[in-house]
């Protein structure tokens, strides 16, 4: 019976469970949602094997949501969670849901940490720039100046960028995604599912109630060709509409300029390599408008991931020694029984 | 100088026991011929304790007095329950290490210094404006004062070594004399020697002259040798342990008793580390450590792995424990097992980490937010740390809970030699989990121990979501319904409460189970109580010992038991939270001993608390 349930192909409806979905009409989320559901189905998920983990906001409900394992634990703290459970188990497809407050706020030691020992798992950071669930602070990925209930002048916080943040803690596949780019999602989360070792996506969410639009700068059909730049591995890293804008190489500043292509500089367009790292970390500090806003896979550069002694390494590890033989460690005697 | 001073035992007497105390820089070796001379009077059929103090600097410069390490050894004929409330004998291997340990001495004990150590300069870095040997400073003790760096470069003198490095075996050398002076066999000692330097053979070599040689001077000056009463020890394999070790292996074992993998996950602190170093050196037997990023990240890692079917522990002292309150109401709402070990240190904050005490009690059962009951053990004992952590285990296991286990640096630091216990003899923890997908619930319960059905990742057909929310009762979905809220509370509650009808009949540890006075304790104050009710017992004193390891819940039993005693005592090194408890619990006539100052309970202090009590007519 269990082999059945195994080796069916499972749909994306599969995924679904009982639970009534209680985001918001409208919320950026229940996309993401779909997308989620779609990606376990074509990459043939094994439902009793894979484990979703999150901490606390409107998207780390998430978990409720997917017919698989699932912990909805505490505020920030689901990448040590999940760390537990790999220790424990290192077989298990194990996905962090995430928000900007819960990833970058609270939890940002966890994510930090999560990344540079480089765990095998997937984690998806809904970046909304506010705390949906709270009400609609701002968070640390809000731009300067964002008004909301706790700042009501404008926020003078700088934002934390967190794909970045994911680059500058040693992360080795970074990818972003948008909430309404469906085809270019499901992509960028097969891509972190087939990466072996810690797979950060950012995935820009609108919040309908607290923040809506807030993406619209490089997310809005209006402003999808001049202001985003879809990357792809191998392609050219151009944009604007008929593609008349390119990513050079500007020697003087060790960095990137957004030019306008003519015949010549055609020639002088990078091209993406996901396995540069300085490419990778040019590409996430780029800012809009003087910059577009760089989505897809930014850096996929596989790195040793995460084994620990008596855990992963188990069979290296494990000597013939019991714990009878430890306890006799040191300074142990024996007495006899006197006659 | 050579001064043999004040008045020594008679010649071949015999003495019942003896506390020696090695003092010295923290480069000296002190804490490496504490624990020989403790391997030595073992194998001398002698019960014995011993404790290790450390200065809290990490490497403080040589000769100053918080520079000084300190070792003490408790030995002799009897079972031995203590470190000893005086010193018979110091050794102190510099002026700083005199000035900072004379109090512990008794007075008319014997002090044996290395006076080529006694100089002006370390003189002044001790806080002395003279030789403490010549202004009086010492009068009414027995003096040795030996140039004992002389004669160590003097004894190592052929074997080649350069003078920093012959000067090293001094502690030796002083060991080799306490060795003569208390009849201790040398072999033990040398063997150890040879095993430890077998890379290094000159330097063996080297210790093994200095330690005869030290022997040796005890025949030459008026040194007097003294007999100590012997034990007939238990037949058995022993090892000398301290409750760090024990309470690590109990871990281990309690991962075999339950066929689960141990995963402990912790960040460093003083004094817990050492049962994070100690299991991190057990991973060949299959024991995974992990060292978090902090604290909340530890005891949620440890969370995740019991989510994942694993044995998930983690360990703290006070102030990391406070971190972690938040994470243990999540494991008591998804009601997963976790073990939460507490070296206690004397706080509040940094408070005084090397010191011990016994206040985070309070913190233990009234923690964390909202009514998040959970089970709290309390070993006093390396002994008892093996067998708490196994029961730990048990009642995580079995009722599906957080268990917070207290130990404090004192039980975690001190040593004694231990039977080891035969793991294949002691009781299974078989938990199995669910594997059924059939109408699965995760929140389905055992009808005996409340304890919720645990179905693990990689279980097909029992994939579940839980986490802090509250949980319908009868379906583990998520529910805000006002009378369920009501219900999981008191079922959260009952289930802990229902762990005592597994919690053995609590009996007094001594004495009868009613009279006129109890002494109640729990933790380390363990020896110093014991051994107080032992000798005004002997007196013919009544009173009784009773010792709590269930500090939520109690023994089904302890409020029956404690109401047939007229007085109730109850020593801690805090300011009174388990007698507070008590009182909760309707014992009236409990009465508080307390004491805050980093150090545990003399014997004297708490026999002179009970007699204090006790009316004439009770002896
Ligand atoms: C310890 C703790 N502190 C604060 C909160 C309150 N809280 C819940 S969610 C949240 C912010 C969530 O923001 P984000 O992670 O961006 O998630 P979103 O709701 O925007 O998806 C806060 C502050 C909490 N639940 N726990
Ligand atoms: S508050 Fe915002 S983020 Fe939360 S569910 Fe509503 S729309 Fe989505
Ligand atoms: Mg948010």
């Amino acid at each position: 019976m269990n082999e059945q349930l195994t080796s069916t192909k499972l749909t994306a409806a599969d995924f679904a469970t009982d639970q009534e979905v209680r985001w918001c009409p409208g919320c950026g989320d229940y996309a993401i949602l779909k997308a989620v559901r779609t990606v376990l189905a074509e990459v043939g998920a094994r439902r009793e094997n894979t484990v979703f983990v999150s901490g606390i906001g409107c998207s780390s409900r998430f978990p409720y949501y997917i017919d698989t394992y699932g912990f909805h634990t505490i505020h920030g703290r689901a990448p040590a969670v999940a760390t537990g459970m790999l220790l424990a188990n290192p077989d298990l497809d194990v996905w962090i849901v995430t928000g900007d407050g819960d990833g970058l706020s609270i939890g940002g030691n966890h994510l930090l940490h999560i990344l540079r020992r480089n765990l095998n798992c997937q984690i998806l950071l809904f970046n909304n720039e506010t705390y949906g669930l709270t009400k609609g602070q701002y968070s640390p990925t809000s731009h300067l100046a964002t008004r909301s209930p706790s700042s009501p002048g404008g926020s003078i916080d700088n934002p934390v960028d967190p794909s970045s943040f994911a680059l500058g803690c040693g992360a080795r596949f970074v990818a972003r995604g948008v909430d309404t780019q469906v085809k270019q999602l499901t992509e960028v989360l097969k891509a972190a599912y087939h990466h072996k070792g810690a797979a950060f996506v950012e995935i820009f969410q609108n919040c309908i109630v607290f923040n809506e639009d807030v993406f619209d700068g490089f997310t809005a059909k209006a402003n999808l060709a001049e202001h985003q730049l879809q990357v792809e591995p191998g392609k050219p890293l151009v944009y604007g509409t008929d593609g008349s804008r390119g990513l050079v190489f500007d020697p003087a500043a060790l960095g990137l300029r957004a030019a306008e292509l003519s015949e010549d500089s055609a020639n002088d367009v990078l091209v993406h390599d996901p396995g540069n790292y300085n490419l990778a970390t040019a590409l996430a500090r780029m800012t809009n408008p003087e910059f577009p806003m760089a989505t897809g896979v930014l850096y996929d550069d596989p790195g040793p991931v995460y084994t620990v002694q008596g855990a992963q390494s188990d069979a290296a590890a494990r000597t013939d020694r019991t714990l009878k033989d430890a306890m006799r460690s040191g300074f142990s005697w024996k007495v006899d029984r006197k006659s | 100088m050579n001064v043999v001073e004040g008045t020594k035992p008679p010649e071949g007497s015999t003495v019942e026991t003896v506390v020696v105390r090695f003092a010295g820089d923290s480069g000296d070796g002190i804490q490496v011929i504490g624990s020989q001379l403790g391997l030595a009077s073992a194998m001398a059929e002698n019960d014995l304790g011993t404790f290790p103090e450390y200065p809290s600097e990490v490497r403080a410069p040589v000769g100053t007095t918080y520079g000084v390490s300190a070792y003490q050894v408790h030995f002799g004929g009897r079972p031995i329950k203590t470190i000893g409330d005086e010193a018979d004998m110091l050794v102190a291997l510099n002026p700083a290490a005199l000035k900072t340990n004379l109090d512990i001495l008794k007075k008319g004990g014997t002090i044996l210094v290395d006076s080529g150590t006694f100089t002006q300069r370390n003189f002044e870095k001790a806080g002395y404006s003279a030789s403490p040997l010549e202004d009086g400073t010492l009068d009414g003790y027995r003096i040795l004062a030996p140039d004992i760096s002389k004669l160590t470069l003097e004894s190592v003198a052929d074997i080649g070594l350069n003078r920093k490095a012959s000067l090293r075996c001094k502690n030796f050398w002083a060991l080799g004399l306490v060795y003569w002076m208390y009849g201790r066999d040398r072999q033990p000692t040398i063997a150890w020697l040879e095993h430890k330097f077998a890379g290094n053979k000159d330097v063996a070599t080297a210790n093994i002259a200095a330690l005869n040689a030290g022997h040796a001077y005890g025949e030459t000056v008026e040194a007097t040798a003294l007999e100590v009463a012997r034990i007939t020890p238990e037949p058995g394999t022993y090892n000398f342990v301290t409750g760090y070790e024990a309470l690590a292996w109990g871990l281990a074992a309690a991962a075999e008793l339950s066929g689960r993998r141990l995963v402990f996950s912790s960040y460093p602190i003083t004094p817990a580390s050492p049962l994070l170093h100690t299991l991190a050196r057990l991973s060949d037997i299959g024991v995974t450590t992990f060292q978090a990023e902090d604290e909340i990240a530890a005891i949620c890692a440890a969370i995740g792995v019991s989510f994942a079917g694993g044995l998930g522990v983690t360990s703290s002292s006070g102030p990391g424990i406070a971190l972690k309150q938040e994470a243990m109401s999540l494991a008591v709402s998804a009601e997963l097992p976790l073990i939460i070990v507490n070296t206690q240190r004397a706080g509040p904050s940094t408070g005084m980490p090397t010191k011990t005490e016994q206040s985070d009690l309070n913190q233990a059962l009234y923690g964390r937010h909202g009514e998040s009951p959970l089970a709290v053990l309390a070993a006093g004992s390396p002994a008892e740390c093996f067998e708490m952590a196994i029961e730990a285990a048990r009642i995580a296991l079995t009722y599906m809970t957080p268990v917070i286990l207290l130990s404090d640096g004192f039980v975690a630091n001190s040593s004694s030699p231990w039977i080891l216990p035969d793991i294949d003899q002691l009781p299974r923890i078989d938990v199995a989990n669910h594997a059924e997908p059939e109408s699965f619930n995760p929140y389905d319960r055992d009808p005996e121990t409340l304890a919720r059905t645990w179905a693990v990742p990689g279980t097909p057909g029992c994939e579940h979501r839980i986490g802090g929310i509250e949980k319908d009762f009868a379906t583990g979905h998520i529910s805000y319904e006002p009378d369920n809220h009501q219900k999981m509370t008191d079922v959260r509650a009952d289930k802990i409460a229902g762990i005592a009808k597994s919690i053995p009949r609590l009996e007094p540890d001594q004495g009868p189970a009613e009279g006129d006075l109890a002494v109640v304790g729990w933790g380390s104050t363990y020896g110093p109580i014991s051994r107080a009710v032992t000798n005004l017992r002997a007196r013919n004193y009544s009173v009784s010992h009773i010792h709590l390891h269930h500090l939520r819940p109690f023994a089904a039993n302890q409020g029956n038991l404690l109401a047939a005693f007229r007085r109730i005592l109850v020593p801690e090194m805090n300011t009174g939270q388990l007698a507070a408890l008590l009182r909760a619990e309707g014992c009236t006539n409990v009465e508080a001993l307390n004491k805050m100052t980093g150090r545990p309970f003399q014997v004297a202090e708490i026999e002179e608390a009970i007699l204090s009590r006790l009316e004439p007519g009770d002896e």
